[in-house]
């Protein structure tokens, strides 16, 4: 590479990774909310564990183009990890604890990454669902471990880091799940932003010819696999540690399935889709399982039809001003940098 | 042992009646289509209706449940599918997904949650046992009556015009089209016909298979191991496919009841490792 194309890469790079004021913003409204809104941190907690299980799709979805009926296998592997670590006080420090439900869950994706790898999307769709299929099944007859149908019970958390116990109002919880989505976040957004992110990229859009200027694309993936894996095994982890509970549901179909809504609503491949449709999805579904607390799935499925008829661009196009005039904003600062 | 065989045989040929329409329909349009179970359901529960309350005999509730889910399907197709035949495959799997949200709920909601049964008439209960093999009067008809499908549509397809047609198609769509072959006509007919299969493969499977609200969920990954490892490009793969997947399951919850499920999974590992384009499949497949 000569000098000159290297400082242009070096340079797209560097773009890339700039703040823009709404990401800045969005963060401080997120911190706000830990004072602000005292008497919804309980749903804010699952907001803030689904804003990271979707982001954990996104870096396969999004930015890879592998689609996953069967995301919750590793959710689910890491909700079991945390709990079962903390009934059996293997590993007291929560904390702790959750990074090896993560490694767990990063662990099953790299192992499973390989199948996944080898065939086209149908074949995705069903290994994905498979997996997800099978670690249910095991839980299930694993009752002497897991509990079975009846779920997990008697975990008890430890205070975190030996001094903050987690109340049943979820203080705790909230500022504890909302910190580790964002230092995740924080890791997901440098990664992405690399060169690596660029050529998972280049992979989604012409694998050929992504292939054809050397990039290991196999490599890539099972790497991006393992990370995303990783990710879902510690928003699931999270669960468990907040509600001290967790049961076979957590491997369920439907979860992976709204998890897909989560990501369309808010729109796949910049980080922050999954984030935002957590939010909405989570207001939207508390508002509907309040009016027809059976029948909700309905309007659920309802709102997948009706996305994937309108268009998913056009979905997500309410973003489009907001993403425009941030690049403006950034483009003047660009040219305030060089004229400097 | 023979009996397990026997039984995993019909299992397998009611797999084979839900599955061979979606892996038709998937090969003509590369349209990932998850909601099949649900035109399946369909079927499944027009011949309770037909049966249980109605009265209708019922060998006669069988053609009826066929024509029912075809029209079911024959509709969505017109109305709904032909506006992702062109969209990706996330999407097609997001709609997908969202019809079978709505038609389980909506089964739900009319039916109740709980497991319904057709009644069968009285001459196809029992066993009867012949040189010691235990047949079920019930299995044997599904097993003669699917055979029987099974040897037709591999006529149609091989020996008609339409089946010439269609394979030309399922080849490449594009230059059929451009010979003068109306593909969107074709892959509404083939539509109607497989989601029609599917409902039959759920009247008759109901006694085996279990019908509940669920039904499009659970038997999802079946549906999808079924066209994967049979591949899209005949009939012959699926029908294989099924064949095994039936006769695994029932002899795997047979012998090994604390490994249940884990029987197909493994197999289908296997099958993905050993031949990761389906066990039938041509290598040039798309």
């Amino acid at each position: 590479m000569s000098p000159q194309a290297q400082a242009d890469a070096a340079q797209l790079l560097a773009g890339r990774a700039r703040w823009h004021p709404f990401e800045v913003l969005f963060w401080l409204a997120a911190a706000a909310s830990t004072v602000l809104l005292p008497g919804h941190h309980l749903i804010l907690t699952e907001i803030a564990w689904l804003a990271l299980f979707a982001l954990s799709l996104d870096l396969i979805l999004g930015y890879a183009g592998i689609v996953s009926l069967g995301h919750a296998a590793f959710f689910g592997l890491g909700a079991y990890a945390a709990g079962l670590l903390a009934k059996h006080e293997l590993v007291n420090e929560p904390l702790l604890a959750l990074l090896l439900a993560g490694l767990a869950a990063a662990l099953l994706g790299f192992v499973t990454s390989f199948l996944v790898l080898r065939g086209a999307d149908l074949t995705r769709l069903m290994v994905t669902l498979g997996v997800a299929l099978l670690l249910r099944e095991l839980a299930n007859k694993h009752a002497w471990l897991t509990g079975g149908a009846d779920g997990l019970q008697g975990v008890t958390v430890e205070p975190l880091l030996g001094r903050f116990r987690f109340d049943m109002f979820g203080h705790t919880g909230y500022v504890y799940t909302l910190a580790v989505t964002f230092v995740l976040f924080l890791v997901a957004r440098r990664i992405m932003n690399s060169s690596f992110g660029l050529s998972l990229q280049a992979m989604k859009e012409n694998p050929a010819r992504a292939e054809a200027v050397g990039m290991p694309v196999s490599r890539r993936l099972i790497a991006v696999y393992t990370l995303a894996a990783g990710y879902a095994g510690i928003a699931g982890a999270l669960l468990t540690q907040t509600t001290a509970f967790t049961s076979l549901d957590v491997f369920s179909f439907e979860r992976s399935a709204d998890l897909l809504l989560v990501l369309i609503i808010g729109g796949a491949g910049y980080l922050y889709g999954g984030l935002i449709g957590a939010v909405v999805f989570k207001l939207l579904q508390d508002s509907l399982s309040t009016i027809t607390p059976q029948y909700w799935p309905f309007w659920i499925g309802l709102l997948l039809v009706a996305i994937v008829l309108v268009g998913r661009e056009r979905i997500t196009a309410w973003t489009a001003p907001l993403r425009a005039f941030a690049g403006r904003l950034d483009r003047r600062r660009g040219a305030a940098a060089t004229k400097a | 042992m023979l009996t397990i065989l026997f039984d995993g045989i019909a299992y397998g040929m009611v797999l084979f009646m839900l599955a061979c329409g979606l892996s038709v329909t998937l090969g003509l349009m590369n349209l990932v289509n998850l909601a099949h179970g649900a035109f399946a359901m369909a079927g499944g529960y027009c011949a309770v209706v037909l049966v249980n309350r109605l009265g209708v005999p019922f060998l006669a509730a069988l053609p009826l449940a066929f024509l029912a889910s075809a029209l079911i399907g024959l509709a969505f197709e017109r109305t709904l599918y032909r506006h992702v035949h062109r969209k990706s495959h996330l999407d097609q799997v997001l709609f997908t997904i969202g019809l079978v949200f709505m038609a389980v709920v909506a089964v739900d909601y009319v039916a109740g949650s709980s497991q319904v049964f057709v009644q069968l008439p009285d001459y196809l209960q029992g066993r009867f046992t012949l040189l010691g093999v235990g047949i079920g009067r019930y299995r044997l008809l599904i097993i003669v009556l699917c055979g029987v499908i099974a040897v037709a549509l591999q006529l149609v397809l091989m020996r008609s015009r339409f089946g010439s047609r269609l394979r030309a198609a399922v080849d490449d769509a594009r230059v059929a089209q451009g010979l003068g072959i109306n593909v969107g006509g074709l892959f509404a007919a083939t539509f109607a016909v497989g989601s029609g299969l599917a409902g039959l493969g759920g009247a008759l499977g109901a006694e085996i298979l279990g019908l509940d609200p669920s039904f499009p969920l659970k038997y999802m990954v079946y549906f999808l191991v079924v066209v994967t490892v049979g591949g899209t490009s005949s009939i012959t793969g699926p029908f294989l496919a099924s064949l095994i997947l039936g006769i695994s399951d029932v002899a795997g919850k047979y012998y090994l009841p604390d490994l249940g499920a884990f029987v197909i999974y493994t197999i289908m590992i296997a099958v993905l490792i050993w031949r990761p384009q389906g066990l039938f499949a041509r290598a040039a497949a798309r």
